[in-house]
């Protein structure tokens, strides 16, 4: 059987709460998917469903070829670690790991085997004999993983694994969480609301907003190229800045960044932007504040905040048409300092920013 | 499973729980109730469908007067209660009082104690024939008499303040100590400082011990027949009513049942209404500091506090003490022994063998139906766990001896006759005590994340499995120490085991109420000594699963 999962039009309903509007994803064999999103996404919800602890009010889950809508949840064979961990408090580190071994019925010896196997990985071996009180959250959160991974699940499901360990700990369990998928292959549903651990992890994400997929890709796909403002400004920070698609011609289209104030770079339509589609009307730019930078000549505006951040420095310009932009400047490329107040001009390069029409469909290629 | 068809009633083990459940608390709660609330629109004067009794009631002295004694009697006793448990409970929070720990024990101890205990040992203080009442008139003074409305009021305030001092010392613990510090640094003056933030904050859990107060008092019967003398009150009245050769009288006897179950419900209306509205929620993150007073103010602080509760102690050691003192039967003292204990073994035997008996197989039912319960009101929510937790509750606003007259007028007459039966005296312990054990049970599953079961079933353990080995086992702790509680209000139950005993179904509350009445005080006391014995045993072992940190109310 493969182990593969694939989820065709999932929907979700609680009283009159629609959770989980027709979401349809393939999460390939060995591959770490993350679904992410802010909270009250549905993207919880959608691994509940997976594991069973929710019901399906429409569409179907299937495991490689196998429909699993009516599996009782104690027979899907799921490997899961919950948010605050679930360690059973009654029993040791040991008693733990062994649980879903005893209930698949392996022999004494194969389960002791297995056990140290498992915790040697996750490095608690010597804390074996342990009760869940006598251990940080770090250590349990590796038991939960320990348990999860033991029983050689299809399928491994973590439930914002990392959302209650600090920051320096936070980064080192993802890595081990990460190596350890590589190396054991297993197919896993990763789900978190925080952007940079989505990243750092994941082969690919599904970006979720209310109840719907936003978009589905790897990390440098939904970094660069956002397919919507929401992706855009989920993922890490973006400047919008509202603007007219004037003209389309040979897959470029000649946009105009005017308010109010007409504010332009060069005459007319001044910024030729590659498209995959034609369009004129208005649209919408996202750009990274590292996607920016100041320039002779550019949109006209004046310095309003400066914020020192070591390797690089954050501008907050306002336009002369109102708008605001996040700049950054790196230490390493100029040693100019922009002083409060001051007059300045910014420009983007026009191949690395995204375009997106009044419906905030993208348009940018 | 696809589509929106899954509305069918899932016939699984749950349903059977809630089912079960629900018929027995009709059959036993329900049932009574709606038979006394019919029989109280009867009357034997008159025909038919009346409120004759309702209105003889009202017009009559002799009865309105109980229900405004009762009420006189619930209001003082609330007014003192809450004086003196507010005082003890900020003397202890806020002070070092020595052997704190020891004297929280000690508070738990009297307010867990029979509560006519209480009143019998200050009959033996400070009856006519009282120890006290005896050397006062030895040196030609008048001993204060412990009889009538006075004597009541305060037997049960020494009994009932711990109730306040249990919600109140537990608001106090709560409060973050940044709150009053925030009130001295905005310029407040110490005794400004409690009055306009440590009060008005504690105030919801005072309520709450209050009604707790109030509620007990109207219920209790054991404490003003023994002290009442010709103050009768309501319950007092319930029993004469029913019980008492000369007037019995079921039909009255269900319309004064009636009153005092609107009297109770319209407190459990109050404080559901208005004290609940006003409960604060407080994260604390740094507990109130304890002032440290040295040497005489540490002893004025804390004088009062010892001298309350020796006072709130001394009917058990008086207690104590006279089940060693044999008396001819004229009182005179015959000699410190052990033949108190002997005559009851010989003559009572039966009493202590139906107690224990009846209370463990109570206790086996309640632990059973409590576990269930908890898990159906915690993880099962839907329309019939909130009747069933309205109806699981409801004993709390039935008096004993009230509940004990509807399942006599209910189970009386065939097909099902339980009157005089073991059965019926197990059914009053398990509707009655069961609360405890659910309230312990359910809030302490409340604080267990339900993802450890889930992990359970996601390893691949059925959820029944996974109940049976993991949830109910991690339940246990809290059913517990509820179930304890259960146990020791159990054994020590009056006011429905005197309204249902039979000759071989009494026990030993019955008993001691007996002999204190025949002003027996020996062998009452050996009597009482064994229920005292047994309930500090009780409350040590749930100090033990609790680690101290035991939730009585």
């Amino acid at each position: 059987m493969s182990n593969e999962v694939i989820i065709k039009n999932a929907v979700k309903r609680y009283g009159d709460f629609t959770a989980l509007h027709d979401v349809s994803l393939t999460i390939r064999e060995g591959e770490f998917f993350t679904l992410l999103g802010p909270s009250g996404c549905g993207k919880t919800t959608l691994l509940r469903m997976i594991a069973g602890f929710n019901s399906i009010e429409g569409g179907d889950f299937y495991f490689g070829e196998k429909r699993i809508n009516d599996v009782p949840a104690h027979k899907r064979d799921i490997g899961m670690v919950f948010q605050n961990y679930a360690i059973f408090p009654h029993l040791t580190v040991e008693e733990n790991v062994a649980y879903g071994l005893k209930a698949r019925g392996v022999g004494k010896a194969e389960t002791a085997k297995r056990v140290a196997e498992a915790l040697e990985l996750v490095q608690i071996l010597p804390l074996a004999k342990r009760k869940p009180s006598e251990l940080s959250g770090g250590q349990q959160q590796r038991v939960a993983l320990a348990r999860a991974f033991v029983i050689e699940p299809g399928v491994l499901l973590m439930d914002e694994p990392l959302s209650n360990l600090d920051a320096k700990l936070r980064v080192q369990m993802r890595s081990i969480i990460k190596k350890l998928q590589r190396r054991l292959g297993i197919t896993t549903i990763y789900v978190t609301h925080d952007q940079e651990e989505a990243l750092a992890i994941s082969d690919r994400i599904a970006v979720m907003n209310q109840g719907n997929i936003m978009q589905i890709g790897t990390p440098r796909e939904i970094y660069a190229k956002p397919e919507n403002p929401f992706v855009a400004g989920f993922i890490g920070v973006s400047n919008f800045l509202s603007c007219e698609v004037v003209s389309c011609a040979g897959g470029e289209a000649a946009v105009s960044i005017r308010g109010e104030a007409a504010v332009s770079i060069r005459g007319e339509a001044d910024v030729r932007v590659p498209v995959r589609r034609s369009y004129t009307g208005k649209a919408q730019i996202s750009a990274r504040p590292e996607q920016l930078f100041f320039s002779e000549t550019g949109m006209p505006g004046k310095v309003l905040f400066s914020t020192f951040l070591g390797d690089f420095i954050e501008y907050e310009v306002e336009l002369d048409d109102g708008q605001t932009l996040v700049i950054n400047e790196y230490t390493k490329d100029t040693n100019a300092v922009h002083e409060l107040g001051e007059r300045v001009h910014i420009r983007f390069d026009a191949a690395r920013i995204s375009l997106y029409d009044e419906n905030g469909e993208v348009l940018s290629k | 499973m696809t589509g929106r068809t899954n509305r069918k009633i899932k016939l699984d083990f749950w349903f059977f729980v809630k089912a079960f459940v629900l018929i027995a608390l009709c059959l036993f709660i329900i049932y009574p109730f709606y038979t006394i609330l019919t029989k109280s629109i009867f009357s034997s004067k008159v025909e038919g469908v009346t409120l004759y009794n309702f209105n003889r009631f009202f017009t009559k002295p002799y009865y309105y007067r109980t229900l405004l004694r009762s009420l006189v009697i619930c209001s003082l006793t609330t007014l003192f209660s809450c004086i003196v448990g507010v005082f003890v409970a900020y003397v202890m929070t806020r002070f070092n009082i020595p052997g704190k720990t020891f004297l929280h024990v000690l508070i738990i101890l009297s307010l867990m104690s029979p509560p006519f205990i209480g009143a019998y040992s200050w009959i033996i203080l400070l009856g006519r024939n009282g120890i006290v009442a005896r050397a006062f008139s030895a040196i030609g003074l008048t001993a204060p008499t412990i009889y009538g409305r006075n004597g009541i009021i305060f037997v049960f305030t020494l009994h009932l303040f711990p109730y306040v001092y249990l919600y109140t010392s537990g608001a106090m613990n709560s409060i973050d100590a940044s709150l009053e510090e925030a009130a001295e640094n905005l310029g407040m003056n110490k005794l400004r400082r409690i009055w306009t933030i440590t009060l008005p904050v504690v105030l919801p859990s005072i309520l709450a011990g209050c009604i707790m107060v109030f509620m007990t008092c109207l219920a209790d019967f054991g404490t003003p027949m023994l002290l009442g003398e010709g103050y009768t009150v309501l319950p007092v009245l319930v029993y004469n009513e029913y019980m008492s050769e000369s007037a019995t009288d079921p039909y009255m006897a269900s319309t004064l049942s009636v009153i005092i179950v609107a009297c109770s419900m319209l407190m459990l209306a109050f404080q559901k209404f208005v004290v609940d509205k006003k409960n604060y929620t407080m994260s604390t993150l740094r507990p109130p500091q304890e002032t440290k007073l040295t040497g005489a103010k540490r002893f004025f602080a804390s004088l009062p506090v010892f001298v309350i509760i020796f006072l709130a102690l001394l009917p058990q050691i008086v207690v104590v003490c006279q089940s060693f003192v044999e008396r001819s039967f004229s009182g005179m003292v015959q000699g410190i022994n052990l033949n108190n204990y002997r005559a009851i073994l010989s003559r009572l035997g039966s009493n202590i063998f139906n107690t224990y008996f009846f209370s463990v197989i109570a206790i086996i039912f309640i632990v059973i139906i409590g576990i269930l319960v908890s898990y159906v009101l915690v993880r099962k929510k839907g329309k019939a766990a909130s009747v069933i937790d309205t109806l699981i509750m409801f004993p709390y606003v039935i008096p004993g001896s009230v509940l004990g007259i509807g399942l006599i007028v209910a189970f009386n007459k065939p097909p099902v006759v339980l009157v005089g039966t073991a059965a019926i005296m197990i059914i009053s312990y398990i509707v009655r005590k069961l609360p405890y054990t659910v309230r312990s049970g359910s809030a302490f599953l409340y604080q267990m994340d339900p993802s450890v079961e889930e992990a359970s079933i996601n390893l691949g353990v059925s959820p029944m499995k996974t109940f049976f080995t993991m949830t109910a086992r991690m339940m246990l702790p809290g059913v517990m120490s509820g179930a304890v509680l259960s146990w020791i209000t159990c054994i020590n139950e009056l006011s429905s085991s005197i309204m249902l005993y039979s000759g071989k179904t009494s026990t030993i509350a019955v008993a001691i109420y007996q002999e204190v009445v025949r002003m027996s005080d020996g062998t009452a006391g050996a009597l009482a000594t064994i229920l005292s014995v047994s309930t500090v045993v009780s409350l040590l072992l749930v100090f033990r699963l609790t680690k101290g940190k035991v939730k009585v109310v």
